[in-house]
């Protein structure tokens, strides 16, 4: 279960570029697993390595201290592509812990905040300040929806409640479903 | 008109099948809970669900609405029987052998390795009739929209809601928004589905039905086989909608009729009644609505790296208009201005839950008999299914798949997601009828154009990217 989330400080680190897709995530070869563990490692892998494994110099992701930079901050339209879990597994075992694009497609959006990486969607001139001002310091409260961009515009965000509350709780929605087997029955006959 | 004198407010096809299948409705606090009356299951998202109910101590709840096989990983390569499969990895035969134990234990019906049914999920669904108007259907893979091809809402969830499913039958959504994109007219002669769908996201955009399900309807539509609506509805989420859908009507009856899991005899016309009120009531409100002229519609390529990058196969490689797009043509190696036509082509790649029934291969069929794969360029042919597969051969297509000096494969996903073996290198250009063209999608540096079956054979044949027109003609024996 992923650690409960409520308020993080956090330097952002930005990907200038939009439609960044579910295969630049994590690619397609690696989904054999059968575990969410240890994905970290694979996590923007064809960015980082080159084709004989060895981390390529001059990427960013490959010097990144996550214990300072939680907050990955990309274009328009994270996500997109496949509905494999695998992509927010992997991004929250690299050390984000939240995502801030101006558009997230809505399957990664829906897996995101189950494994507690916070998904927000940025309104065009708060998304635009935090593209031209990579690395800096922000602040995001869940209870409040609201993120705080120091000398930036601060926005607030709109999440689906139930993912909130789940994303607050370090829960997924399992335990809720199953306490509703007499709703479920009553359906089925 | 009522006693009251109002009347029923009309409602979408969409609304009708959410409203029938809601446990609870939603509230402000929570999601709808919504029935779903089939779950299909492969190896590759669904290792991790059924550890969470192993750790829980939960049973699948419906093993009878549950259907698996296998797909992703495995080899497309013959091997003997008794023989272990030639996975790629050693990981990819765990996975498979695990995903075996798991429907094993919980008592799920799955199409192996011996099976006269495996397949790639979205396949193999329709052809058992396992797929039928009028329900929810739900696998963890982003391409179940397919499914919609039949009146049925379908669409893709991840791991952690394969888990739901698994134990309780159910899934937590909020109402999404709905979009009807009507293709109204006639399309020209050999324009396919693959054509009409590249067309659609080229206009609407990458992100255009984000949010939404997808109503697909007009004359152009209603015209299309059911390999070609699965075709249409398959691609939904390449434009960024989790489900797309078309009513169902005679041509959908017609094709379920006397398949393994639908009712026969009275029970059969009980069905088709009740699935012809499956279908959007004049007036029903859509959020959006978007119409494409099917006339003007040509044999379609992509030139970047998503899917919306559809242009006619002639047409010039558009101006860089953002950063993205420039990234992509250089990915690419594509100039603005020049043609997608007259690339030289590496490998040609037909399969794909896209493409890879049987019309598909029929119209790869045509344009092959009788001609040669170009020199230095690798063909593969990967029917959808075990049972595609045999009728293929019983029309004598694999004869001329091969005589042509394509590769003739056994059923899977096969190039379209690269992960059994079955790739591009880096910088080979791949003509392929699957879904994504993005960045190493069909192994790491490989470049995809997106494509119609009848492109992509003529590819094939010519050496480089070609309109297919020019091929249709029979070839002289």
């Amino acid at each position: 279960m992923p650690e409960q989330f409520n308020t993080l400080t956090s330097r952002t680190f930005v990907i200038d570029q939009e439609d960044i897709d579910t295969d630049q995530i994590i690619p397609a070869r690696f989904l054999t697993t059968t575990t969410r563990d240890g994905l970290g490692k694979l996590a923007f892998h064809d960015w980082r390595y080159d084709s004989n494994g060895k981390p390529l110099e001059n990427v960013s992701l490959n010097s990144l201290d996550t214990g300072t930079h939680q907050v990955l901050v990309a274009g328009r339209n994270f996500g997109c592509g496949s509905s494999r879990e695998h992509a927010p597994w992997a991004l929250y075992d690299f050390g984000f812990r939240a995502v801030i694009a101006s558009e997230i497609a809505d399957i990664f959006r829906s897996n995101s905040a189950k494994n507690g990486l916070v998904p927000i969607v940025a309104p065009p001139e708060a998304h635009d300040w935090l593209m031209a001002h990579p690395d800096v310091e922000i602040e995001i409260d869940l209870a409040d929806q609201r993120v705080d961009l120091g000398n930036g515009p601060s926005f607030h965000f709109e999440i689906e409640p139930f993912a909130k509350h789940c994303l607050m709780e370090g829960t997924d929605p399992l335990g809720y479903l199953t306490a509703q087997s007499d709703a479920i029955t009553a359906y089925e006959t | 008109m009522s006693p009251e004198g109002s009347r029923p407010a009309p409602r979408s096809l969409f609304e009708k099948l959410w409203d029938r299948h809601l446990v609870k409705a939603e509230t402000p606090e929570t999601p709808a809970m919504l029935y779903i009356d089939l779950h299909l299951v492969h190896e590759v998202t669904s290792p991790q669900a059924f550890s969470v109910l192993a750790e829980r101590g939960l049973k699948v709840r419906r093993p009878d609405r549950t259907l698996a096989t296998i797909d992703h990983s495995t080899p497309t390569l013959d091997f003997a029987p008794g023989e272990t499969p030639p996975y790629a990895t050693e990981a990819a035969r765990h996975q498979v052998e695990t995903l075996q134990a798991n429907t094993k234990a919980q008592g799920i019906t799955l199409h192996g390795w011996d099976s006269p049914h495996r397949g790639v999920v979205h396949v193999i669904g329709p052809e058992l009739g396992a797929t039928q108007p009028g329900m929810t259907i739900v696998c963890g893979d982003s391409h179940t929209a397919t499914h919609g091809a039949f009146g049925a809402l379908a669409f893709g969830i991840g791991t952690t809601e394969v888990g739901h499913v698994l134990a309780t039958q159910c899934l937590l959504q909020r109402k999404p928004k709905s979009m009807r994109i009507n293709v109204e007219g006639e399309t020209a002669p050999g324009i396919s589905a693959k054509d009409i769908i590249l067309a659609i996201i080229a206009e609407i955009g990458v992100d255009g039905g984000t949010g939404c399900v997808i109503e697909y309807a007009g004359s152009a539509i209603k015209a299309l086989d059911m390999d070609g609506r699965m075709t249409v509805c398959n691609m939904s989420i390449e434009a960024g909608a989790r489900a797309g859908m078309i009513a169902a009507d005679e041509t959908t009856f017609a094709w379920l009729k006397g398949r393994e899991r639908v009712p026969s005899g009275a029970d059969w016309d009980k069905a088709v009644e009740a699935w012809s009120n499956y279908r959007s009531d004049p007036g029903a409100h859509f959020d959006k609505e978007v119409t494409i002229d099917a006339s003007a519609i040509q044999p379609m390529v992509t030139w970047g790296t998503a899917p919306d990058t559809g242009i006619a196969v002639d047409a010039p490689v558009p101006d860089a208009r953002s950063a993205s797009h420039a990234k992509a043509l250089n990915y690419m190696k594509f100039e603005a201005g020049m043609p997608v036509s007259g690339q030289k082509v590496d490998q040609v790649f037909i399969g794909s839950c896209t493409n890879s029934r049987i019309t598909d291969l029929r119209a790869a069929a045509a344009i092959m008999s009788g001609r040669q794969v170009a020199p230095g360029v690798r063909a593969l042919v990967v029917p959808g299914s075990v049972a595609v597969r045999a009728q293929a051969e019983a029309e004598g297509l694999d004869r001329i798949f091969i005589e042509a000096g394509a590769e003739w494969r056994q059923p899977g996903c096969s190039m379209c997601i690269a992960m059994n073996g079955d790739k591009g290198e880096p910088g080979q250009l791949i003509v392929s009828t699957s879904n994504r063209n993005f960045e190493g999608r069909q192994g790491p540096g490989a470049r995809t154009v997106l494509a119609s079956p009848a492109t992509a054979a003529a590819a094939a044949i010519a050496g480089h990217v070609i309109n297919p027109a020019t091929l249709m003609e029979p070839a002289h024996a």
